[in-house]
């Protein structure tokens, strides 16, 4: 089946950054295809690089990025909302005039079309909140 | 320049918002309706409901001066404007906030828990904040 995801909670405060993750391991495991993850509110907490957990802690970011790598998922980050938060690439700092970026590897950071797209398009759409 | 997916004559498919948070506290009712604007723009077929604390977005006469927000509530009204008209309350999260539909800012559909439900069955895809 094809499926997109919602994430609307950052890594750590909330379980559903962790329960989206599992989520979408496992589908990709039983041969599901994700058509996009698309990260909204707090959930675009779960796009920085700059996020230290603690060593013996999971580090849903990173985990994010290989699942990303290993399976060609396209993990979006909401423009507006990444911008309220201080989540930014190098484009979005350059033109911002910001020092530097923050977006984690496998992320991009595109518009609420996106979602929208991703819920006309996927059969389901999935969505993980508070 | 049009998005490739504004282009195509795509499927329309029945979205619903479900709005369940009151409108400060927190930043879900705010970014759900940025949501839904953006949203008017697929031509898809669009439901809004408000539910629980939800119900309270609607709110005729907020006042947001003391805590130094913007209110937001107006946009409420300009969504007709973008088509979207098909507005629901939770009747039950009316009654025990002891609102009623001449509370609201626009016109709204009050729906039974029952009611709701089967309008969520006939959804494609369900958005909560």
């Amino acid at each position: 089946m094809k499926l997109a995801v919602l994430v609307n909670e950052g890594p750590y405060q909330h379980q559903a950054a962790d329960s989206a993750l599992q989520f979408v391991k496992a589908a990709v495991a039983k041969g599901h295809e994700i058509f996009r993850v698309f990260f909204y509110h707090d959930g675009v907490n779960n796009g920085t690089r700059f996020a230290i957990p603690p060593q013996d802690d999971r580090n849903i970011t990173v985990e994010w990025s290989k699942l990303a790598e290993e399976h060609k998922l396209d993990l979006v980050v909401c423009i507006a909302a990444a911008q309220r938060r201080g989540i930014l690439d190098e484009n979005e700092a350059k033109r911002q005039g910001k020092s530097g970026d923050n977006i984690a590897p496998g992320f991009r950071i595109s518009g609420l079309g996106q979602l929208i797209e991703a819920g006309i398009q996927a059969e389901r759409l999935v969505v993980f909140g508070d | 320049m049009a998005e490739p997916w504004e282009e195509e004559e795509g499927p329309v498919k029945k979205f619903m918002y479900v709005n369940r948070k009151a409108p400060y506290g927190t930043i879900y009712a705010l970014e759900s309706l940025e949501v839904v604007l953006i949203a008017a723009a697929f031509d898809q077929d669009v439901s809004l409901v408000f539910m629980d604390d939800g119900v309270y977005q609607l709110k005729k006469g907020q006042d947001t001066k003391g805590i130094g927000m913007k209110n937001f509530s107006p946009t409420y009204r300009a969504l007709e404007g973008y088509d979207i008209e098909k507005l629901y309350v939770e009747k039950e999260s009316m009654e025990s906030r002891g609102l009623t539909a001449d509370d609201m800012i626009i016109p709204v559909e009050m729906l039974s828990k029952d009611e709701l439900t089967s309008l969520m069955e006939e959804q494609d895809v369900v958005m909560s904040f």
